[in-house]
This record gives C-alpha cells, sequence and structure tokens, in this order.
C-alpha cells in the first residue's frame, strides 16, 4: 500500500443522499430460496434413486407408467413455461391486459397439468399401486407429488398476483412479484424435466 | 410406563385423559413453572406492560431486538437444557448396586433425548442466530437486514418450535429415540405415540424459522455491505458468519425433507425407512448426518469469529492472517460436507468409504489448526487486556484443542470401532460444544452487551461464573472420556459394576460446579442491570473497548437506524482506521431515514403454525386444515398490504444525534 492508513483526505461518512431502491435484495433472496428448494428436490431425486427399484414383489414402472399420458402432461407444463415467458414480455411492454391474459394462460395449463397428475395418482391408488405399496411407490409418490404441490402453490400465488395486478397495475412492486413467481414457475419446470428423465423415460427402459 | 390411548375421536382426536403425565417429577415442575408464568403474567398487567412488549419487541422488525429476542429464548432454553442434564447426572450415580435410581426407562429416555434437542435447536441455533443478527448488521455499517419481515417471522417460528418442544413436557411425552430419531425405532411401530410427532413439528416449525433467517443473513451480507467493503474487507466475525448461513441453506433444507419423509411414514404408511416392502433405514442416518455435521460447523463457526474479533481487540493489534483465517472457514465450509458417514463407521460401509471419511475428517483439523495458530500470532507480542471475553477466549483455546484431539483420534475408523456410542463421544462433542459454541456465546455476551444495552457487566461475578464454568466443564466431562474408554456406552440408565460409580459422581460434581457458573452468571446479569447508571459501568463513548470494527462507531445502544449517515470502508477494521485518522462523526446536515414499519403478521403466522404442529401431533385433523388455511389465508393477506415503511423525519434524528454529541462531550 502507497498511501498510509491516516489519510485525512478520505471520507469516511457518506453525506450525500444515497438512494437505496427498494426491493434490491429480493430477486437475490428469492434465488437463493430457490436454490434451498431445489435441495429439498435433490433429497428425494436420491431417496428415489436409492428406492426406485425396492418393489418389494409389487409393480415397477413399467406396469404402472403410461408414457403417453406423461408426455401430454410434460407438454402442458412447458407450453405454461413459455406463456409465463409472454406475460414478461408483455409486462416489459407495460400491456397489463396482456399480461392478465397470458397468466391466464399459464394457469389454464397449470391446472390442466395438475388434473393429468391427479387423474394418475388416482388411477394408481384405484389399482393397488399406493404410496404404501412399497418403497418405490412411497419415492414416486412423494417426488412427483411434491413436485405437484409446489405447482398449486405456484397457482394459488399466480391467482393473487392476478388480483393484484388488476387491483394496482403493474407498479415497480407487483413487477418484482412477476419477476420471482417467474423464476418459481420455470424452477418447476426444470425440476419436472429431471423428473421426467429420471423417473419415466430411465423407468420404461 | 405411561398407558396411551391411540383411540381417536372428532373433536379432540388423540388428545385424552392419559396425556397428562403420572409422575411426581413432572407435577412439580408443571407447578413452578405455572406459578412462575402466572407471576409473570400478572406482574406485566399489573405494570400494563403488555402494550409496550407488543409494540416495541413483539412486532419489531429491528434486527437489534430481534437479536435480544432470539438470545432471551436461548437463555431460557438453556435452564431447560440444563435441568435435564442434572437429572441425567442424577440418575447415573444413583442407579448402581441393584438400584433403579429414580428416573424410570420412559421418563429417562425422554430426557436424554431433550436434553440433546433442546440444547442444539433451541438453545445453540436460536443464540447464534441472535448474535449474528445483532452484529452482522451493525458490522457491515447497514441499517437492518435484507428482509425485516422475515427476521421477525423467522424469530417466531424459532419460539413455535420451542413451544411445541415444551408442551410435551405437561401434554402427552416426547420422544424416547435420542436426538436424531433414527428409525426404525422413530416408526410408528417402535414408537407408537405422541413422542415423537412432537419432536417432528417442533422441529419442522422452528426449521423454517432457521433457513428463513439463514436466507436472510446471507443476502443481507451480500447486498446490504457498506460502500467501499468488499468481501475482503469485511470484519472476520461478518465472513464466519456469512459461511455460516450458507451452511444453514445448504443444509437445512435436507432436515427439513428427511423429516417429512419420516412424517410420511409415520402418518401416511410409507415405506421410506421401514424394514419391511422395500424401506430402507440406513438411508435416514445418512441424510441426517448429511444435514448434521454441517449444522456442527453453523454452530462453532459464528464463534471462530467472535473468538478472532476478542482476540484481536483485547491484543491491540490486527487479527494475524486474515486472508489465511477467511480461506480456512471457506475450507471449513466445503469440507464439512465431505464428512458426515464418519457418524456411522461402525454400520458397515467397508473399509475403503470408511477411510476416504476418515482422512476427510482429519483434513478438517488442518484449517481449524490453521486458525488457532493465527489467533496465537495475532495474541503474540500484542499488549492483551485480559477483561471477561478475552479470558473465554483463553479458555475456549485450551479446551477446543483437546476437544479437537479426541475428534482426530474418533475420525480413525478402527479406534471408532471401540468407542463408538461411548462416553468417550459425549465427553468429546461436549468439549467441542460446550468449550467452543457455549464459552465463545460467553465470551459474546460480555463482549457486546455494552452495545446492547449501554453498560458493561460487572467483572467480579463475570469472573466467579468464568472460573466456576470452566473448573466445571473439566470437572463433568472428563470423567466420562475416561468412561468411555473403559466401555461405558451412551444413554444408560442403570449400571452394575460398581467401580464405574466414583467417575459419576466426580462427573456430577462438575455438573454442580456448572450450576453454580450458571447462577453467578444470572448475577452477573442482575447486578450490572442494578449498577448501570455508575459511571465504570455506562459506556457513553460507544465504544468500550477500544474495538475495530463498525459496530463500534455508533452509540451504545444504537439509534433505530443504526448510523445516521453510512460509513465508508477503505480497509480492514474500519472504526481503528477512522479513530487513527481522526474521522469527524457528522453533527449536521441530517436527511430522512426510511425504515421498514412493525408488523404483528409473523407473530399472527407463527402462532397459527403452532397450533397446526400441535393439531398434527394431536391428530386433530380438523384444527390442522382450519389453521393451515388461516397461514395461507393470512400470509395473502399480508401481500396486499404495500405500504410497509416510513420515513424517520429528520427532526427525529436530529435529537437522537444531539443528544450523542452532547453524551460524547461529556464523556471526555
Amino acid at each position: 500500500m502507497s498511501h498510509a492508513t491516516t489519510d485525512t483526505r478520505r471520507q469516511y461518512w457518506e453525506l450525500e443522499p444515497h438512494h437505496h431502491p427498494e426491493g434490491a435484495s429480493t430477486s437475490l433472496g428469492f434465488w437463493v430460496y430457490l436454490m434451498s428448494d431445489c435441495l429439498m428436490f435433490a433429497v428425494l431425486f436420491a431417496v428415489y434413486g436409492v428406492l426406485g427399484t425396492s418393489f418389494a414383489a409389487g409393480p415397477g414402472p413399467k406396469d404402472l407408467f403410461d408414457l403417453e399420458l406423461v408426455a401430454v402432461n410434460t407438454a402442458m407444463l412447458l407450453l405454461s413455461s413459455i406463456t409465463f415467458g409472454f406475460a414478461m414480455l408483455a409486462m416489459g411492454k407495460g400491456d397489463q391486459r396482456g399480461t392478465l391474459r397470458w397468466l391466464a394462460v399459464t394457469l389454464f395449463f397449470g391446472l390442466c397439468f395438475l388434473g393429468i397428475e391427479l387423474y394418475e395418482f388416482h388411477h394408481l391408488i384405484h389399482i393397488g399401486a399406493g404410496p404404501q405399496r412399497s418403497g418405490f411407490l412411497s419415492a414416486f409418490f412423494t417426488l412427483v407429488g411434491t413436485h405437484g404441490l409446489h405447482v398449486t402453490f405456484g397457482s394459488i400465488w399466480l391467482v393473487t398476483l392476478m388480483v393484484q395486478i388488476t387491483r394496482t397495475g403493474l407498479i415497480p412492486a407487483n413487477q418484482r412479484r412477476m419477476v420471482c413467481l417467474s423464476m418459481f414457475w420455470h424452477f418447476l419446470d426444470v425440476i419436472w424435466i429431471g423428473v421426467f428423465t429420471f423417473v419415466y423415460l430411465l423407468g420404461m427402459i | 410406563m405411561a398407558t396411551f390411548s391411540n383411540e381417536t375421536t372428532f373433536l379432540l382426536g388423540r388428545l385424552n385423559w392419559d396425556a397428562i403425565p403420572k409422575e411426581p417429577i413432572v407435577w412439580a415442575t408443571f407447578v413452578v413453572v405455572a406459578l412462575g408464568g402466572i407471576a409473570l403474567l400478572a406482574a406485566l398487567t399489573r405494570y400494563r406492560l403488555w402494550g409496550w412488549l407488543w409494540r416495541e419487541w413483539f412486532t419489531s422488525v429491528d434486527h437489534k431486538k430481534i437479536g435480544i429476542m432470539y438470545i432471551i429464548l436461548a437463555l431460557i432454553m438453556f435452564l431447560r437444557g440444563f435441568a435435564d442434564a442434572v437429572m441425567m447426572r442424577l440418575q447415573q450415580v444413583w442407579a448402581f448396586g441393584g438400584s433403579e435410581g429414580y428416573l424410570n426407562a420412559h421418563h429417562y429416555d425422554q430426557i436424554f433425548t431433550a436434553h440433546g434437542v433442546i440444547m442444539i435447536f433451541f438453545v445453540a441455533m436460536p443464540f447464534i442466530t441472535g448474535l449474528m443478527n445483532y452484529v452482522v448488521p451493525l458490522q457491515i455499517g447497514a441499517r437492518d437486514v435484507s428482509f425485516p419481515f422475515l427476521n421477525n417471522f423467522s424469530f417466531w417460528m424459532t419460539v413455535g418450535g420451542a413451544v411445541i418442544t415444551m408442551a410435551s413436557l405437561f401434554l402427552g411425552e416426547f420422544a424416547q429415540t435420542g436426538w436424531l430419531a433414527f428409525p426404525p425405532l422413530s416408526g410408528i411401530g417402535y414408537s407408537p405415540w405422541v413422542g415423537v410427532d412432537y419432536y417432528i413439528w417442533g422441529l419442522q416449525v422452528a426449521g423454517v424459522g432457521t433457513t428463513l433467517s439463514g436466507i436472510n443473513l446471507l443476502v443481507t451480507i451480500l447486498k446490504m455491505r457498506a460502500p467501499g467493503m468488499t468481501m475482503m474487507r469485511m470484519p472476520i466475525f461478518t465472513w464466519t458468519s456469512f459461511c455460516a448461513n450458507i451452511l444453514i441453506v445448504a443444509s437445512f433444507p435436507v432436515l427439513t425433507m428427511t423429516l417429512i419423509l419420516l412424517t410420511l411414514d409415520r402418518y401416511v404408511g410409507t415405506n421410506f425407512f421401514t424394514n419391511d416392502l422395500g424401506g430402507n433405514p440406513m438411508m435416514y442416518i445418512n441424510l441426517i448426518w448429511i444435514w448434521g455435521h454441517p449444522e456442527v460447523y453453523i454452530l462453532i463457526l459464528p464463534l471462530f469469529g467472535v473468538f478472532s474479533e476478542v482476540t484481536s481487540t483485547f491484543s491491540g493489534k490486527r487479527l494475524f492472517g486474515y486472508s489465511s483465517m477467511v480461506y480456512a472457514t471457506v475450507c471449513i465450509t466445503v469440507l464439512s460436507y465431505l464428512v458426515w458417514l464418519h457418524h456411522f463407521f461402525t454400520m458397515g460401509s467397508g473399509a475403503s468409504v470408511n477411510s476416504f471419511f476418515g482422512i476427510t475428517t482429519m483434513i478438517i483439523s488442518i484449517p481449524t489448526g490453521a486458525k488457532l495458530f493465527n489467533w496465537l500470532f495475532t495474541m503474540y507480542r500484542g499488549r492483551i487486556r485480559y477483561e471477561l471475553p478475552m479470558m473465554w477466549t483463553v479458555a475456549f483455546m485450551l479446551t477446543f484443542v483437546v476437544g479437537g484431539m479426541t475428534g482426530v483420534l474418533l475420525a480413525v475408523p478402527p479406534a471408532d470401532f471401540v468407542l463408538h456410542n461411548s462416553l468417550f463421544l459425549i465427553a468429546h462433542f461436549h468439549n467441542v460444544i460446550i468449550g467452543g459454541v457455549l464459552f465463545g456465546l460467553f465470551a459474546a455476551i460480555n463482549f457486546w452487551w455494552p452495545k446492547a444495552f449501554g453498560f458493561k457487566l460487572d467483572v467480579f461475578w463475570g469472573k466467579v461464573s468464568f472460573w466456576f464454568w470452566v473448573v466445571g466443564f473439566w470437572v463433568a466431562f472428563m470423567p466420562l472420556y475416561i468412561l468411555g474408554l473403559m466401555g461405558v456406552t451412551r444413554r444408560l440408565r442403570v449400571f452394575d459394576d460398581p467401580d464405574l460409580r466414583i467417575w459419576f459422581a466426580i462427573a456430577a460434581f462438575g455438573a454442580v460446579l456448572i450450576a453454580a457458573g450458571i447462577a453467578a452468571m444470572f448475577v452477573q446479569f442482575g447486578v450490572s442491570i442494578l449498577r448501570r447508571n455508575r459511571p465504570d459501568y455506562r459506556d457513553v463513548s460507544g465504544d468500550p473497548w477500544d474495538g475495530r470494527t463498525l459496530e463500534w462507531a455508533t452509540s451504545s445502544p444504537p439509534p433505530a437506524y443504526n448510523f445516521a449517515f453510512n460509513p465508508i470502508s477503505h480497509g480492514l477494521d474500519t472504526w481503528w482506521e477512522m479513530k487513527r485518522a481522526g474521522a469527524v462523526r457528522p453533527t449536521g446536515g441530517y436527511m430522512p431515514i426510511h425504515m421498514p414499519k412493525n408488523t404483528g403478521t409473523g407473530v399472527i403466522l407463527a402462532a397459527l403454525a403452532t397450533v397446526c404442529g400441535m393439531a398434527l401431533v394431536w391428530y386433530v385433523w380438523w384444527l390442522a386444515a382450519l389453521s393451515f388455511l388461516g397461514i395461507i389465508a393470512v400470509s395473502i393477506a399480508h401481500t396486499f398490504n404495500y405500504h410497509r415503511d416510513y420515513y424517520i423525519p429528520v427532526s427525529e434524528i436530529e435529537a437522537t444525534e444531539d443528544a450523542r454529541t452532547r453524551q460524547l462531550a461529556q464523556g471526555v
């Protein structure tokens, strides 16, 4: 260091007005939250990895999974991610009605996804392949079900945000919430791609 | 063994008269707690303090007040955890020569479980969270944390978890499984009643708070630092807190999910950790220790930071090897994820796996050793002042080294096959947790108390507490090393071999000495509060120890906004440099300060979560559903409130700062 630490010209207090933008930490905070959530899924994937072949003389993936149905389901979720992207683009243009419209489309696809998942679960339980049947089915139901619960809460959040945007418009606070929800929604998409590959596709080999 | 019934009614689930314990010890405790509680409530009502408590404390989003509340919670829970310890010491010295002692197996097993759970989750965790909450924003020159409302909510969730855990004492039972509730013992087949459910929901409710507070402090450190304060200019306590919070965010989700899976096994009948239908109990043990080992470092890292601050302050020197200290901390953070299997070397993973984890474990002692040398070199040729925080630090160095060495010994798999689950292990981890975490917390209390309250703690009673504690620790735990080497395993209730008794007697005497240390500590608090206005106790300067970091740059206690102007950092030890440079504290030109408003939402949400947890423990499904819907409804309603902040007007800042100017002038 060429300057001594006792340089009196140095300023030690910030005397000018200093603008702290509101919510500056929100997206980072939400990212960190998502990563912690990701770890919960990591545990579930690991558990599925351990128990995925513990059939306990019960049915396995090939006996249970209907890949075509799951493909439709996956398409629903992927489409909902695209339409959320359109909602973000509309928001970027300040188009409140467009934003709401695309959010509604997103909600529709999200609910379709949930509907198909519930149908699949109901069918499995109905034929005696419920989560109590074997370690494999416990892990399957919990991994897929936890994802489904996330989509459910995402949908509740989405409706709430639609109401809020209708009432107060695309104010900065609502825009921040949109950014968070879109990260959440795409995150669930990424998780689902893992589920689809790791559980359904690999299970059918 | 208590009788119980799992038959349920719609209204009360499985709650019925059997839930009330029949044991006189529990009854006596209940009477004492109830009388104390009634007296406290009456006093609060008599002096009309409810409104003040609610407005100024419970609903506060001020990180300083939340930090203090965390530490009060930890101190209260510490008394409970210590009472459990004393009961175990008494039982183990009593139950010789055919005697069953005074505790039956059902009661004793709950006590050792509750002791571990409470000391880790409701003493150590709130203590360090409170400390980080109080100190970190001040050290980085910030006015609050990134998410003040979340901070308040996190605190109340921790309280909620503590309430659920404590409720088990008087209603039903607590788990009898040991503090990590390994299945299949913790499964519904072997633990059919409410004990394990209390354990699960207590930890889950508190765990939400811990995870959120980890995220909050992590983001605070990344985003809220004073201008000029780069990462490598952060005070070392902030660095170690940063790493501890990374560990919280990256490990508590694993605990949460593991407990969810155990919950599903118990409530839904899944087969994750069962013995039949494809379950795998060993998976639980792996998962819980993947959380559990990082947890150890969550506890100790912030205290390494405390010891660093204390050593450098009381040696009057810059910390020796600041960057090596940072790198050592980061190394420990990473390595803490690579050692979990050393908790079950005996479980048959094979020689290669055991060797890997044995070696990674030993490697951790290298960065830890580097830290120790850094502290010693900081003291070397320093002008050391043996104030109370420094005394605790030196006691830590001597004690912790022994605990570290026995840890390295346990890391050798063949040795671990002999020592696994013995009292040697118990002695080892109490050696590092008491000698490291607790001594560090006591150093921290003595160090930052004047900052928080504006007066120093009494030195005489502090020294009494110190000597009773340190001597008491050695007397209480060295016999356990010996007993462990003699082959005594943990969690035993009765003994046959009369030769063992003397060691248990010595250990019990040590517990008495520690009790005296605890009593002296509370006397120290009391005496200091009574003498707070005496000149030798009062801290008018805001900098009673000739400190080095920014928390000493403001008044004691700091105003709600911490700093009227943001400090600017040009290097390490910013406040030290400011003092050397003769930086003048600005006394005019204030601007309104933007601050968050208080809110009661955190209290309400946590109360609903606590009710939900209790309802789930007792299978009161309607109440669980109702309170869960309540949580969602209140959360959504909260998001409709867009007006969560206000400006502190210039006149108010002026009044506060002028008072400070007058105080400083008197102090000189």
